[in-house]
């Protein structure tokens, strides 16, 4: 009898501590700022160039999480990239006029879409497409026009 | 030469099958064992899980320190020793907490499985029940493999944390990184589909480990030597089973 309550011990213990680690490592070593919300509404955005923009990359706003890149497709009849996003429905006042640019964390870090607030009285809703918008910039093609400068000087789009 | 050749190629086949069918037969059994007989699972919980918990942690601790170490030693050449944490998780999360939980699993519990129920085929205990219409293999061997299948998981989380902890221990005690950007870092880069990762990860190096072990137990020569060769073997298996799936899994999750 003792020895049977031992075990159980034992195993309650260890079960214990398993779940206890489980919980740790799911809640303090993912993101805290993992975007989540109830209601969303999409806008898109098209760019002549997304770089290593992936889905699920964050759209921010004054360096607030408020939206996730939901898929980037191309388009091949304009022959441009169209990223569609979720974006938090709390925030429905963004003007309409906002550019999006495609932007790094860091100098290696991931990129996210950077979202600059215009002065339109009007604001995005479900569906929407900002017009203004700015590639990535493609770090490759950033030292080439800096290595052939004074010959071509065509500027960037 | 030829024929040797075919007949290894048969045997192994064979094997393979019988194997498949063994494994079958376990989960058929799992569900009235767990109904009827859950004290005999606790009972191989505790036996796999709880008495092989000093390894795990000590292993964990300085797996965890070593990996901190050499991060450390080697981000610091970039200036970037602040994300030797994330470094760190995600190196034991997706990868050496399922893997080496899964090697040190087959040596201190899959070898006593495997030892156990093929001392028990070497002194006759399994045909004794037979005799007493008590089938073994709902007794003895599916409560065994029930026990290392929960157990593996919890062991695989607790070495994962277990092993950060010894990473800050060394990072942020000895070496002086910042605590904030050591878990801020970790906690930008580590997601929820890693986590998910090592929990597949272990659930199936579990499943495969107690396998191996009461499969080479069951199916032991029924004398000293055979038995010593079974827990050589499940050894041996495992390790070979563990890394191999690991590799499968690590190629789909990607």
């Amino acid at each position: 009898m003792q020895q049977t309550r031992t075990v159980e011990l034992g195993t309650g213990l260890f079960a214990l501590l398993g779940m206890g680690a489980l919980f740790f490592l799911s809640t303090q070593t993912t993101g805290g700022e993992d975007f989540s919300a109830d209601k969303t509404f999409e806008i898109t955005a098209r760019f002549d160039n997304v770089g290593s923009l992936r889905p699920r990359a964050p759209v921010s706003m004054s360096g607030v999480t408020i939206g996730r890149v939901k898929r980037i497709e191309f388009d091949p009849s304009a022959l441009d990239a169209v990223v569609t996003m979720d974006i938090d429905a709390r925030y429905d006042q963004i003007p309409e006029d906002s550019d999006a640019s495609v932007l790094t964390a860091g100098l290696l870090g991931s990129q996210y879409i950077g979202l600059q607030a215009g002065g339109s009285e009007f604001y995005l809703e479900d569906g929407s497409e900002i017009l203004l918008t700015q590639s990535a910039i493609v770090l490759e093609s950033l030292i080439g026009k800096f290595l052939v400068r004074g010959g071509s000087d065509e500027g960037t789009d | 030469m030829l024929r040797d050749l075919y007949y290894t190629l048969f045997e192994f086949v064979r094997t393979f099958g019988a194997l498949q069918l063994f494994f079958l037969r376990l989960l058929i059994h799992s569900p009235t064992v767990i109904w009827r007989r859950f004290g005999l699972v606790v009972g191989q919980v505790y036996n796999a899980g709880a008495l092989s918990l000093v390894i795990i942690i000590i292993c964990g601790v300085f797996v965890g320190a070593v990996l901190g170490l050499q991060g450390f030693s080697n981000l610091s050449r970039f200036n970037a020793e602040d994300s030797v944490g994330a470094v760190a998780a995600l190196a034991l999360v997706k990868e050496l907490g399922p893997v080496i939980t899964a090697l040190l699993f087959a040596g201190r519990a899959g070898t006593a499985l495997s030892s156990e129920i093929g001392l028990m085929k070497a002194t006759d205990q399994l045909s004794a029940m037979e005799m007493m219409a008590v089938n073994p293999i709902r007794r003895v061997v599916v409560p065994r493999f029930l026990g290392g299948v929960v157990a593996m998981p919890l062991l695989a989380a607790i070495f994962s944390m277990v092993g950060l902890l010894g990473a800050h221990l060394v990072c942020v005690s000895l070496l002086g990184v910042d605590v904030g950007s050591f878990w801020q870092q970790m906690q930008q880069s580590v997601e929820v589909a890693d986590i998910n990762e090592g929990i597949v990860k272990s659930v199936v190096f579990g499943i495969a480990a107690s396998l191996l072990a009461v499969w080479e137990g069951y199916n032991a020569i029924p004398t000293a030597e055979g038995v010593g060769r079974a827990t050589t073997r499940t050894v041996v298996l495992t390790a070979i089973v563990v890394l191999i799936f690991d590799f499968m899994i690590t190629a789909v999750a990607i």
